[in-house]
């Protein structure tokens, strides 16, 4: 009735090739692009920029990135961390180097330093696969952080072993430092959210991303029929990298503004971005979205529904909370393996054939 | 005798070119396994040339020496009158052949068209970052290849599962993907290796009609193995029988048939 695919006839294959091919879809993701860039801008204020806005944008950056390694190549990282550090030091590196560049150029770069080092701790996948190749991540983790807080170059030396991000402007608006106005940060992340989405998108439509789902799904098969596993690989990998140290360099530079290695960017980062896509869903940019959103909208959820609704102890909601994410999680991943991006899918079918079942 | 530049001209006037493979003194061995000894065939231009042989006689080596899969310890392989190197398959699969696997060897997770458009992957030039902007030659190549797939997608008959992830299809179906995906790569050898494999006669049939159709209006040079020796008289050109490793007989369908040593193969004598 509301969503339907009949009479929406297409006439050439590049308009079955868009992202949206369905016209409720695509109105939906004008209506959703509306919302974010001229409605919320308006309304928000500080305590929803940093409990929920800032983390829901640059995580999923981080969970698209890791998505694109992980749910298309198959490759699985627990390295998120160590590569959302180097993104971050990287960042404020170019930051303290290079004062009069615009820290648009610095998170870019900050994104391809990551993707160069991602591709140096990617090269065992050639040999290796699935666990091992995890663990192969793992020790990037583990090495990352252990550097970035025993080389005091990398923390400019600071007495704190802290990184500050100093103030930096965009046309002439301040977007770090701790003087930001939130509509100015949260738009910063969104634009750069929307470009990363769009990017990633057609990456996955085209050869690019058939390529790494070829290697993901039956990895000889793959190379019988031409693809490089060396240079799908390696591309996922950078690609990846790319992602995640631009969300890493916005993680520090926006929503943290100081930062320290092993507290920010330690191993649990890593299971966090990873929990994102499993829960939302492994192969599909929406499911990084969901995903990032299912994580990071519980626990604030919760804790306003237990402490505010019904006005229990701060300590005691805290542990609830894990408790409850946590059964959460369990109860999601055995109903639906395919994480909240198959639950979508399942629902658009449905809603296709609504009210009539037949 | 023919040469190796001859061409003919078969019963029912098909044109069959100059060889355009030819393996020398294969010889491959898996530690002290000899899975091939010492085989010469060719494959000629446009015709469908079958390999037959009992359970373990060496016919998937054969068809992974071919694609790439395997380097034979001994002998060489001459593709298009150059000796080809030792190379990895999808160096194979660039220089033009394409093949299908005994068991179905298809991206689970992808539709139907996103595993036949992995087919045109060599036909596809554009870089990375064309392709994450979706300009230039990504956009024109994803749709010039899209035509040529749908064409394939016609000509196979699967238009309605064209958006089916591929792990919801019945076998037959998939066995026909695997297919236009090998065929999209617009191969000049196409492999099949059982294409027929736990197909009922009907499915038999129509795997039969889309090979004999391939061969005919792609002018396709196809080499097969199956094990349906009523399929293979009728399909194929000629044939090369191997036993234990060792080629016992090569030639047209019915000399294969009248051969001692075929006969003997299949219906079993004692080695010595």
């Amino acid at each position: 009735m509301f969503y339907r695919e009949a009479g929406d006839f297409k006439t050439s294959y590049a308009e079955d090739n868009q992202t949206f091919p369905v016209k409720f879809d695509r109105y939906r993701y004008y209506a959703v692009l509306f919302m974010g860039f001229a409605i919320i801008p308006f309304l928000i204020n500080d305590y929803w920029v940093n409990a929920i806005f800032l983390p829901f944008l640059i995580y999923s950056i981080a969970a698209i990135g890791l998505n694109i390694l992980t749910g298309y190549c198959g490759q699985v990282s627990l390295g998120t961390g160590g590569f959302m550090a180097v993104g971050a030091y990287g960042c404020y590196k170019l930051m303290t180097a290079f004062p009069d560049v615009s820290i648009l150029i610095h998170v870019l770069l900050a994104g391809g330093i990551t993707g160069i080092v991602c591709v140096v701790f990617g090269l065992p996948s050639l040999r290796i696969k699935g666990f091992y190749l995890a663990v192969a991540t793992l020790a990037a983790q583990f090495f990352l952080v252990w550097l970035f807080n025993r080389v005091p170059w990398f923390y400019n030396y600071s007495a704190s072993g802290q990184i500050n991000a100093p103030e930096r402007t965009i046309f002439g608006i301040e977007v770090t430092g701790p003087n930001t106005e939130a509509w100015a940060t949260y738009l910063f992340c969104l634009v750069i959210l929307t470009v990363c989405a769009l990017i990633a998108r057609n990456l996955t439509r085209g050869m690019q991303g058939r390529q790494w789902m070829a290697i993901r799904d039956m990895d000889i098969a793959a190379e019988i029929i031409g693809v490089n596993p060396l240079k799908a690989k390696i591309s996922a990998f950078a690609v990846s990298g790319f992602f995640v140290g631009i969300a890493g360099a916005l993680f520090f530079a926006v929503y943290l503004g100081a930062a320290e290695a092993g507290d920010s960017f330690g191993i649990t980062k890593s299971f966090l971005v990873l929990f994102m896509i499993i829960i939302g869903g492994l192969g599909s940019i929406f499911g990084s979205f969901a995903g990032a959103a299912f994580l990071v909208l519980l626990p604030v959820f919760l804790k306003n529904v237990l402490v505010g609704t019904l006005g229990w102890p701060t300590d005691l909601a805290a542990h609830l909370e894990f408790i409850i994410v946590g059964g959460l999680i369990i109860m999601f991943l055995i109903l639906e393996p395919h994480g909240l991006a198959q639950l979508w899918r399942v629902a658009k079918e449905k809603l296709r054939l609504w009210p009539f079942p037949h | 005798m023919l040469d190796a530049s001859d061409s003919y001209v078969t019963e029912d006037g098909r044109t069959i070119g100059g060889v355009v493979m030819e393996m020398k003194n294969i010889t491959l061995r898996f530690g002290g396994v000899v899975a091939i000894k010492d085989i010469s065939f060719d494959i000629r231009q446009g015709e469908i040339r079958a390999i037959i042989g009992p359970n373990g006689a060496g016919k998937s080596s054969m068809l992974n020496v071919i694609s790439g899969f395997y380097n034979p310890q001994e002998g060489q392989v001459f593709y298009k009158g150059k000796l080809r190197p030792s190379m990895r398959p999808y160096q194979v699969a660039r220089q033009g052949i394409a093949r299908t696997f005994q068991n179905i060897a298809l991206f689970e997770g992808m539709t139907v068209l996103d595993n036949i458009m992995t087919g045109r992957l060599h036909h596809s030039k554009a870089n990375l970052f064309e392709q994450a902007f979706w300009k230039g030659r990504a956009e024109r190549e994803e749709v010039a290849n899209r035509e040529v797939v749908e064409k394939i997608i016609d000509f196979l008959e699967i238009q309605t599962i064209r958006k089916t992830p591929v792990g919801r299809l019945p076998y037959g179906l998939k066995k026909r993907v695997e297919l236009a995906r090998a065929l999209a790569a617009e191969p000049s050898i196409l492999l099949l290796d059982e294409p027929m494999a736990g197909m009922n006669v009907e499915e038999k049939e129509d795997m039969s009609r889309f090979i004999l159709d391939v061969n005919d209006e792609f002018g396709t040079t196809i080499a097969l193995i199956e094990h349906d020796m009523g399929v293979v008289m009728d399909l194929s050109d000629r044939v090369v029988v191997m036993d234990y490793g060792k080629k016992i007989g090569d030639g047209t369908p019915d000399e294969v048939r009248n051969n001692q040593d075929v006969i003997d193969a299949y219906l079993g004598v004692a080695h010595d």
